[in-house]
């Protein structure tokens, strides 16, 4: 069952919230995990396996470095449910 | 051996979140009015492990009421507790200023993140290895908690821990006391912290006969010196102090609440689990302590004993206070304030150490409670019913630690 993107972004921000304490309205689709978010790395692999759970889709590691943003890992992550 | 007090070292701020209270205060003011930390533990693994003995003096004040829900996701409790009692006891010392590189954490723990190893070993077995989480290793080393309190006030002449069991948090003031006297730091966080309140240590204290199965009277269970004792009460959280050179405290103007003059240290090489008989162990350490805190053996006059409420090491202690103390023995007040508390296993001693200061500084020894039939073979002044006042003037007193594998850990605190 795909989601729309604006559905997976929202589902993102609350998994991001959830890691990070950071306001779900801060996890825009340009933001950069890394520089706009500061999330390191260790935080971003816990992301990714929550993602993967609350999506249905699987992120393999290879991947996850190309997730440089958030519209990176929403795109992914679209594709992936369809 | 020298004492090498001319750099003595003070507790200028104290912090604890215990059975009794959120804060070190709270937990002061619960010891005095004789409350008791210990209840029925209302988890759902109690009934389902069948755990024989279903109360513990658990947390008094849950750690998500008081750290940002990220802290508590991020930490495993044995350093949510330290990163409490820690931060209330740095507000409390006037958030000292010191260079970074001047200032050191020393944080001990028993056991460490144990509910961290095991609810992740849990999600290897029930989910993979992809749904460990990978704070998983820094969450369960023992080293956890001081890491923490290190990066939480950017204390940077370096973050140890010592493990000695139920000597653990004791021996890290013995720890920071060192690092102070031999010019490593100018102020020093310390104290010890345990979460253990999981059923995996419980089954085990309980398979070794070690725990109260006072089951129908969890606040009567945890009775040191009563010959009803029938074994310890398991206790959770965590204590730290903050120590500083007197030189650091006087210049900046800081409350000094007592001197912690000195720690005293040896080890039994006798048994694993059980105490000298004899005490000859124990009444080392203590005398140690008594000699580096330049006094005599007359000049203490309280003891917080370590007197978990077991029927062996009751006694044990007894008779090493006595072979250490002689005849001063009857001159001693002692109170075993665990009857209250439960037992915090590494932050047990800290936590003693917090409460032996505050008896000093406020000249008050809380009463120990259920000690209604006083063990004929313990002859020691323990005090009950009202706390008891102690004398103006300078005066000292030892708190006493003892961890499984033979750890004695005796602190010696003066007046200011």
């Amino acid at each position: 069952m795909a989601q729309s993107e604006q559905e997976i972004l929202e589902g993102l921000a609350e998994i991001v919230n959830e890691e990070t304490g950071l306001d779900t309205a801060s996890v825009e689709m340009d933001k950069s995990f890394t520089e706009d978010l500061d999330i390191d790395s260790l935080s971003m692999m816990t992301i990714v396996v929550n993602a993967e759970e609350k999506f249905g889709v699987r992120i393999p590691d290879s991947e996850v470095k190309n997730l440089k943003t958030v519209r990176d890992a929403v795109t992914f992550i679209a594709g992936a449910q369809s | 051996m020298t004492s090498n007090r001319d750099r003595r070292v003070v507790v200028t701020g104290l912090g604890a979140t215990t059975p009794l209270g959120g804060t070190a205060t709270e937990t002061w003011e619960a010891l005095l009015a004789g409350r008791s930390g210990a209840r029925p533990m209302e988890f759902d693994w109690v009934a389902k492990y069948e755990l024989p003995v279903t109360f513990a003096a658990t947390i008094h004040t849950p750690p998500g009421d008081v750290l940002t829900k990220v802290e508590t996701r991020r930490l495993d409790p044995s350093s949510q507790y330290a990163l409490i009692a820690a931060r209330e006891a740095w507000a409390d010392a006037g958030k000292p200023e010191v260079d970074p590189e001047r200032l050191g954490a020393a944080i001990g723990s028993g056991i460490g993140g144990v509910w961290t190893l095991l609810d992740q070993w849990d999600n290897l077995r029930e989910k993979g290895p992809r749904r460990v989480y990978p704070l998983a290793v820094p969450m369960l080393m023992p080293n956890g908690p001081a890491a923490a309190v290190s990066l939480d006030l950017g204390a940077r002449a370096g973050a140890h821990t010592t493990v000695s069991a139920c000597a653990s948090g004791a021996e890290s003031m013995g720890y920071a006391i060192d690092m102070i006297r031999t010019g490593r730091a100018d102020v020093v966080v310390a104290g010890g912290t345990e979460a253990a309140v999981h059923p995996l240590p419980i089954a085990g204290f309980a398979a070794m006969q070690a725990l109260s199965t006072r089951n129908d009277e969890p606040e009567k269970a945890s009775r040191p010196y009563d010959t009803g004792r029938d074994g310890f009460v398991l206790g959770e959280g965590a204590a730290v102090i903050v120590l500083e050179s007197e030189e650091h405290a006087r210049a900046r103007g800081a409350r000094i609440y007592a001197e912690l003059a000195s720690v005293g240290m040896s080890a039994d090489a006798h048994h694993i689990t059980a105490p000298e008989p004899n005490g000859s162990g124990a009444s080392r350490a203590m005398l140690y302590a008594v000699e580096r805190a330049d006094l005599s053996p007359t000049d203490i006059i309280h003891i917080n004993a370590h007197a978990t409420s077991t029927p062996v090491g009751d006694v044990a202690e007894y008779n090493a206070i006595k072979r250490a103390f002689g005849d001063h023995t009857d001159d001693l007040t002692v109170t075993a304030t665990k009857s209250m508390t439960g037992h915090l296993l590494g932050a047990a001693g800290a936590l003693e150490a917090v409460i032996t200061i505050q008896s000093i500084y406020n000249r008050l020894v809380p009463a120990t409670i259920n000690l209604d039939d006083q063990d004929p073979e313990i002859h020691l002044n323990v005090v009950t019913g009202e706390h008891q006042k102690l004398p103006d003037g300078d005066i000292a007193a030892l708190n006493n630690s003892f961890g499984f594998g033979g750890h004695n850990v005796a602190l010696a605190v003066r007046s200011i």
